[in-house]
């Protein structure tokens, strides 16, 4: 019995096991948790983690580290909100945005790749330059959205769910198709396992690594659009620590912060573990400074199963 | 009752059965062989024994005592050490830091330095071992750091010294010298279990031999006398092998590589050479000689400084692996496990990851044909192997070599074949089989070259010969020319001592 027990939740779903399982119990204990609205609002409350984990799910398993993405999504919010303003046109902006997201995370790729700098120092750095410019371009204070057509991107409902939980479901699903059935993300998972048996094989390393840092910073520019127009305007104090958030939620799916190893359905559900303690731990009035706590022990022992798993499986 | 006894030892691993019911005894003072073909359980028995891992079932016995051991601690407490293939030294510390580390002599935490040097170097004076101990350990040669891990067991008064493969990476010089400090512990009544593919090592060295095969004991001799190589043989793969090179003449057609002057950081002396379709081109030399220095610049893994390289008349521009592969120009580094697999990444992606391009339209994959190129050459290499989707880092050193081999067969086009050392830590049987494959593989029109240490496998196998010797190509033999003393010659720096072999070497 308890072989069998260890058998399941040390195998390949183990996770998805114990997030059904924590599902189940907290729709049963939490009052009010299992309701529409409360799903819903749970869902809106992950998207933006969601959206940047895509990406950063590939940075780590390419063995690398991005802390510069909040900076990003906050600065691509201002850029989004100022661009269209000053253009009258919203799809301008949202555009200026993603090129602007794309162009810091490009950069980011080139110095990391090219340059060798280590990849903690590279996005360290970017991390606080770019927040300056988003605090310069704003002067510091949040500024408003001229048009009420910006704030339907995250008010619009399809089908009664939320336009921003669609794009965060369509982007799980591409990148889910990326990392398992193309050849950048088969390349990127075997950088991951091992830079240099890779290069000698064949695949271009250099280019590969830019490219998941330059798609990441496109994605956190979708993200700091969506960000921005649910709370309705540019914040250049905005996602502050979402770096963290992503990471631990990937790691929280499994992805192995040496690389070479993750999944999107793992990170899926990381995202989601992490948004149902958050959305509980509200719902049960936990103060806020007590949910820390919570958040970090639920890491710890993601990572404590993560380890035993492996050791299960032989890898050491 | 011997002192050291394995008793009924069983052990399964996922998917496989490791060990089934192995016993066997040796005595005190005695040099202990372990042979058997990659997979059939050495390294298994060897880690049961180390603390490492633990067997299902049967013990092992010291003095009769039954040794239980939680963890490697736990065993070299009980004086067991076991010396493995990569080893295990901190190389940022010096010699005597290395052999005091978790057991300082310290007072209030302060490392009592001058009492460490004392105890180091006066155990290491007994036991014969000639290192300068304040050396840091990323200063000395390969063997030298060979010496400092025999030197921590003798430290710690061993009663069992375990050594796995401990010459695959010493230069003949440096092998003598540990098989004097051998023969010095076997005077001293230590025990000593003696991992190794070498027959003539084992021969040399051992009182008695052990041979495992699939997991189960094949045979076991109290005593080498009367004992032949070819029964040994037969034991490790169950069969008998007369002739395990198989060479057949082959007719080489047009140059299809020719180097011209190259050079790079490495390998400052311009080297040039040629290799023929249909031809298998040996390079020999000893360790540091330029030889995997000379394939990393033909094959871009190193940037060069000068020279051509031109296959089939067409000179190729691009100095990086990427280039090389689309040119029709593959490389097996020497170094397996950091040059060669991916580790974490299952045999499948192993394989195709070169050739994934040929299984993508607009970069998306085609699984079908990705799975099918993976188990045809899991089938035709005969990949020894559960599912294709097992991960790379559980397959045997042979196994894992074929599955690099077979990365590159799936390149549609592969005109040069390079193997830098192509049977490493590989049993017997699963050479053979490579050797038969380099074989079909040059009679489809490849040229192929070879670079060995291993002196009979580069005459056993190569159309011609090219010796390099301190960064040069020194000499070149066609196959009617191949003469063991002259080859030997030409390895050899005549003028200067014979050089210690290169630090970079270790890993």
């Amino acid at each position: 019995m308890t072989d069998q027990l260890k058998k399941i939740l040390l195998g390949e779903q183990g996770l998805v096991v114990i997030f059904v399982v924590a599902f189940a119990l907290v729709s049963l204990l939490v009052p009010n948790f299992l309701t529409d609205r409360n799903m819903l609002g749970l869902l809106q409350s992950v998207v933006t983690v969601g959206i940047v984990a895509c990406t950063m799910m590939f940075c780590l398993a390419a063995r690398d580290f991005d802390l510069s993405v909040g900076s990003i999504v906050a600065f691509a919010g201002m850029v989004a909100v100022m661009a269209s303003n000053y253009t009258g046109s919203i799809l301008l902006g949202l555009l200026a945005a993603i090129a602007c997201g794309a162009f810091v995370g490009f950069i980011n790729g080139v110095v990391i790749a090219k340059f060798r700098i280590n990849a903690l120092i590279t996005t360290l750095a970017t991390m606080q330059i770019v927040r300056g410019l988003a605090l310069i371009a704003s002067d510091g204070r949040a500024v408003g959205i001229n048009s009420p057509d910006f704030y339907q991107l995250a008010l619009s409902k399809f089908l009664g769910i939320p336009t921003p939980v669609w794009v965060l479901a369509l982007l799980f699903c591409i990148f889910g198709f990326v990392l398992n059935r193309t050849v950048f993300g088969k390349n990127t998972l075997a950088i991951g396992g091992n830079p240099e048996a890779s290069r000698l094989a064949g695949v271009n390393v250099d280019r590969t690594r830019i490219w998941i840092f330059a798609l990441q910073g496109v994605v956190c520019g979708i993200a700091g659009i969506l960000l921005a127009s649910r709370i309705t305007s540019g914040q250049p104090n905005a996602a502050v620590g979402l770096e963290l958030s992503v990471i631990s939620a990937c790691v929280l799916g499994g992805v192995s912060l040496a690389g070479g190893r993750a999944t999107m359905s793992g990170v899926i559900v990381g995202v989601l573990i992490m948004g149902i303690a958050e959305n509980a731990m509200n719902l049960l009035n936990i103060p806020a400074f007590y949910q820390y706590i919570v958040r970090g022990v639920i890491l710890l022992l993601a990572v404590l199963l993560d380890n035993l798993r492996s050791s299960a499986l032989g890898r050491r | 009752m011997s002192f050291l006894d394995f008793s009924r030892i069983t052990k399964t691993y996922p998917g496989v059965k490791a060990l089934s019911d192995v016993s066997f005894g040796v005595g005190k003072g005695a040099v202990h062989g372990l042979m058997g073909e990659n997979g059939a359980g050495k390294s298994t028995l060897i880690k049961i024994l180390s603390g490492d891992q633990h067997a299902d079932e049967g013990e092992i016995r010291i003095d009769g005592k039954v040794q239980a051991y939680a963890s490697t601690r736990d065993a070299f407490d009980n004086g067991v050490i076991v010396i493995h293939q990569e080893l295990q030294l901190v190389p940022e510390l010096t010699v005597a830091e290395n052999l005091s580390l978790g057991r300082f002599p310290a007072s209030a935490g302060v490392i009592a330095r001058g009492k460490m040097l004392e105890d180091v170097g006066a155990k290491l004076k007994s036991a014969g071992i000639d290192i300068d101990i304040s050396r840091k350990v990323k200063t000395l040669s390969i063997g030298e750091r060979q010496m400092v891990e025999i030197a921590k067991a003798i430290m710690l008064d061993a009663r069992v010294i375990a050594l796995d493969e401990p010459t695959s990476s010493l230069s003949s010089r440096e092998s003598e010298i540990l098989f004097a400090l051998i023969d010095r512990l076997r005077g001293e009544g230590k025990v000593i279990i003696y991992v190794s593919h070498r027959l003539d090592e084992v021969f040399r060295l051992c009182d008695s031999l052990t041979v495992l095969r699939d997991g189960k004991l094949a045979a076991h001799h109290a005593s080498l006398k009367g004992v032949t190589r070819d029964q040994v043989v037969a034991e490790m793969v169950g069969r008998e092998i007369s002739d395990i090179w198989g060479f057949r003449p082959r007719k080489a057609g047009d140059v299809r590589l020719k180097v011209e002057a190259i050079s790079g950081e490495k390998l400052k002396a311009p080297a040039s050479f040629e290799a023929r379709a249909g031809e298998i081109v040996g390079f020999f030399g000893l360790i540091g000689a330029g030889r995997s220095e000379l394939m990393r610049l033909v094959f871009g893994a190193d940037p060069r400084s000068g020279g051509t390289i031109i296959v089939d008349g067409k000179a190729i521009h691009a100095a990086d692996p990427h280039g090389a592969i689309r040119a029709g120009i593959v490389l097996c580094s020497e170094d397996r496990k950091h040059d060669g697999i991916i580790q974490g990444r299952s045999i499948e992606e192993n394989i195709n990851i070169s050739s994934r391009r040929h299984h993508a339209r607009f970069g998306i994959l085609n699984r079908a044909s990705e799975i099918a190129t993976a188990e045809t050459f899991i089938k035709k290499l005969k990949v020894r192997t559960p599912s294709r989707k097992q991960d790379i880092i559980n397959l045997s050193g042979g196994n894992q070599q074929k599955v690099i081999l077979g990365r590159w067969l799936s390149e549609q086009g592969v005109r040069v074949l390079i193997v830098d050392e192509p049977t490493r830590g590989i049993d017997v049987g699963a050479k053979a089989e490579i050797y038969e494959l380099l074989y079909q593989l040059a009679e489809d029109g490849m040229a192929i070259v070879v670079v060995s240490s291993e002196l009979p496998e580069v005459m056993g196998i190569c159309d011609r010969i090219l010796v390099m010797c301190g960064g040069r190509v020194s000499a070149e033999l066609s196959r009617d020319q191949f003469d063991e003393k002259a080859i030997l010659a030409a390895a050899l720096p005549d003028t200067k001592p014979p050089t210690p072999s290169h630090p970079e070497d270790l890993t």
